[in-house]
């Protein structure tokens, strides 16, 4: 809407390009709409901004636990805003921390889960016959199984640490979205434009990167937006089961923590409240932003949700 | 627990059952199919449950005498035992034998057969679990279909926004907070455990009922929102049907629209999804029976995790799985049943 109408001159790559800044532009506008997505937008950039800044934020030495800066289990004060931990670190700065580690898991354990979703989705939409048939009945049996257990089941037999965390998280993640993708896969294809392709000498690859792809794309975005906050989730519960990396500073572990030393029998409430209002803020944050983005492409549900 | 709010959890379409419209016949084949899908998965989940803990690094007897002194006979006695020193396939072969007669072998930890624990601990996970979903179930419908009747009200609003966020707390986060404030610090309710010492006979019931409550709210808490965004926008797409506006013109009151014409068609797919999430939740309630130490099947994973306990926590694998397996099977005969519209 807001671009100007007069690129129409030059080669076909501009004009390729000057149309996806205009329905961006146009994304923008209506997503700006809803508030409940511009909250989550907030409180995300500040995330985000917390984990990259981290490190210079907290100290080097304030996450240590042979010289914490501090006495073990002591209330918020002047100079631990919310208390310390069992070993005497701010718990503020473990929260700070944390968000690195949250955030690290949600992007990789979501990227993984998409990746191998959307393939195997487009796959299975645009083959038919065997291909399909095996695609769909591996995704059956993963939806089946409750992810969880496979996951605590990898987690255990594979060690503690972030990155089989991560694994674990995006090899049971991947289902719900490939069948979505395959869903979408098959309504695009169904489309007389698919069938010009193929009269015109397009092979496989050529529909599905250069016509299915780009179609599936706002729904894989706005899955994508919705499974990091799952993944946190997933990955605090995972870290209170104890299956997370002992020496890295998760939210959930944290909360573990606190748990272990006698905490909700204390009363410690600065030691358990604030990495669960974390998590509960982030996965908020991502799951507003999701639907504000499904709101968006699905103008269905937009006229619904206003 | 980790499942997305608003999803599609039924794994089959029910369209696909609709080929063949000869009666008796096309049903047994329906049935037939799901049967044999069925057992297609809980063979896999079976084959899976045995590479996943016996191939992947480390020995298991290493595993499973983690952290006690035992001698070298002990571990030498141990592996002939479970069979470790027979060739994979043999190893394979009786695994399966053992599943088909319900063999699990021997809790490591508890010196007791799995299948005896798992028995003696279904009925409190059970209890737990049945209540928690029935409660978020009418306590999610009810909220969804105001919610969608009066879609963008205040109402709406608060409801929906709190369901999202009490949605995205972590299950054992919240069961902690609930047990400082009320145990810890009012006293209002035990902090854990199924029942008091020395209580028996039908006192027991309002004791079990007490030590109940906070774990119930606790799961109450993160189920409900999933049903409440499910049935509101199912009822959402009901709304914009053809029959409505008939009933509507008909000139029919507003509420009898509603409950005669437009929320049986909604609580269809809603009803089957509850019924293929309570074989998840089971599952789910790992974190909660943990946190309040309730004598149930998640209690039971969660300390066979810790040691490792790997024939329980593998029982425990097929069990669960099992479970979906069956709710799933369950919820894909019941829905031809109760929606005449996809009958086979």
């Amino acid at each position: 809407m807001t671009a100007p109408e007069t690129i129409s001159t030059s080669s076909p790559r501009r004009l390729t390009w000057a149309r996806r800044r205009r329905s961006a532009a146009q994304f923008w506008q209506q997503y700006r709409r809803n508030r409940g997505g511009m909250f989550g937008l907030v409180v995300l950039l500040l995330f985000v901004a917390t984990a990259l800044l981290a490190p210079w934020i907290v100290g080097q030495d304030a996450l240590s636990v042979t010289r914490p800066p501090g006495a073990p289990l002591q209330g918020p004060s002047q100079a631990f805003l919310l208390g310390t931990d069992r070993s005497g670190r701010s718990v503020l700065d473990l929260i700070i921390w944390g968000s690195r580690v949250s955030l690290t898991v949600g992007f990789w354990a979501t990227f993984i889960s998409i990746t191998f979703g959307a393939l195997l989705g487009i796959a299975a939409g645009h083959f038919h016959g065997w291909i399909s048939t095996v695609i769909m009945r591996v995704t059956d049996w993963f939806l089946v199984m409750p992810s969880l257990v496979l996951g605590v089941a990898l987690a255990a037999v594979l060690g503690r640490s972030l990155t089989t965390i991560i694994i674990a998280i995006g090899v049971t993640a991947w289902p719900t979205t490939a069948r979505l993708v395959r869903a979408q896969t098959l309504a695009v294809e169904a489309r007389p434009y698919i069938e010009r392709a193929h009269a015109l000498g397009g092979g496989h690859w050529h529909v599905m990167s250069r016509h299915v792809l780009p179609n599936v794309m706002p729904i894989v975005l706005a899955q994508t937006t919705l499974m990091v906050g799952t993944a946190i989730l997933t990955e605090s519960t995972f870290a209170f089961l104890g299956l997370g990396d002992p020496t890295t500073a998760s939210w959930g572990g944290t909360i573990q923590a606190a748990r272990d030393v006698g905490a909700v029998s204390a009363r410690m409430w600065w030691y358990i409240l604030p990495p669960g209002i974390a998590i509960v803020l982030v996965v908020l944050a991502f799951t507003l932003c999701g639907r504000a983005i499904e709101g968006v492409l699905n103008p269905k549900l937009r006229e619904r949700r206003s | 627990m980790a499942g997305p709010a608003d999803t599609d959890l039924v794994p089959h379409s029910p369209e696909e059952g609709v080929r063949d419209r000869s009666g008796l016949y096309s049903t047994a084949r329906y049935v037939g199919a799901r049967l044999g899908g069925s057992l297609v998965s809980l063979f896999a989940v079976i084959v899976t449950s045995f590479f996943l803990f016996r191939i992947i690094p480390g020995d298991p007897v290493d595993a499973m005498t983690h952290g006690r002194p035992v001698s070298i006979e002990q571990k030498q006695q141990l592996r002939r035992e479970f069979g470790l020193d027979d060739p994979l396939y043999q190893q394979f072969l009786d695994y399966l034998w053992g599943v088909v007669r319900l063999d699990f072998g021997q809790s490591f930890q508890f010196s007791r057969p799995v299948t005896e624990l798992i028995g003696e601990r279904l009925w409190p996970t059970l209890l737990l679990v049945g209540t928690a979903v029935a409660i978020s179930a009418l306590i999610g419908l009810t909220l969804g279909v105001n919610g969608a009747w009066r879609h963008g009200s205040t109402s709406d609003r608060v409801n929906t926004g709190l369901a999202l966020t009490l949605w995205s707390v972590p299950s054992f986060w919240l069961g902690l907070i609930l047990i400082v404030v009320f145990s810890s610090t009012l006293g209002w309710f035990p902090t854990s455990g199924m029942r008091t010492e020395g209580v028996s006979g039908w006192e027991a019931v309002p004791d079990v009922a007490h030590h109940m409550v906070l774990p119930v709210v606790t799961l109450v808490a993160v189920l409900y929102a999933q049903y409440l965004m499910i049935m509101r926008s199912s009822l959402l797409d009901e709304m914009g049907s053809d029959y409505i506006v008939t009933a509507r013109a008909k000139g029919l009151r507003d509420a009898l629209v509603r409950r005669r014409h437009a929320v049986p068609n909604a609580l269809l797919p809603t009803v089957t999804l509850i019924f293929v999430n309570l074989g998840f939740v089971v599952f789910g309630s790992v974190l909660v029976e943990t946190i309040f130490s309730w004598p149930g099947l998640g209690q039971l994973f969660y300390s066979g995790l810790n040691v490792p306990d790997l024939p329980l926590v593998q029982g425990l694998f097929v069990f669960f799985s099992a479970a979906v397996i069956l709710m799933n099977l369950l919820a894909d005969l019941l829905y031809p049943v109760i929606d005449p519209r996809v009958r086979p």
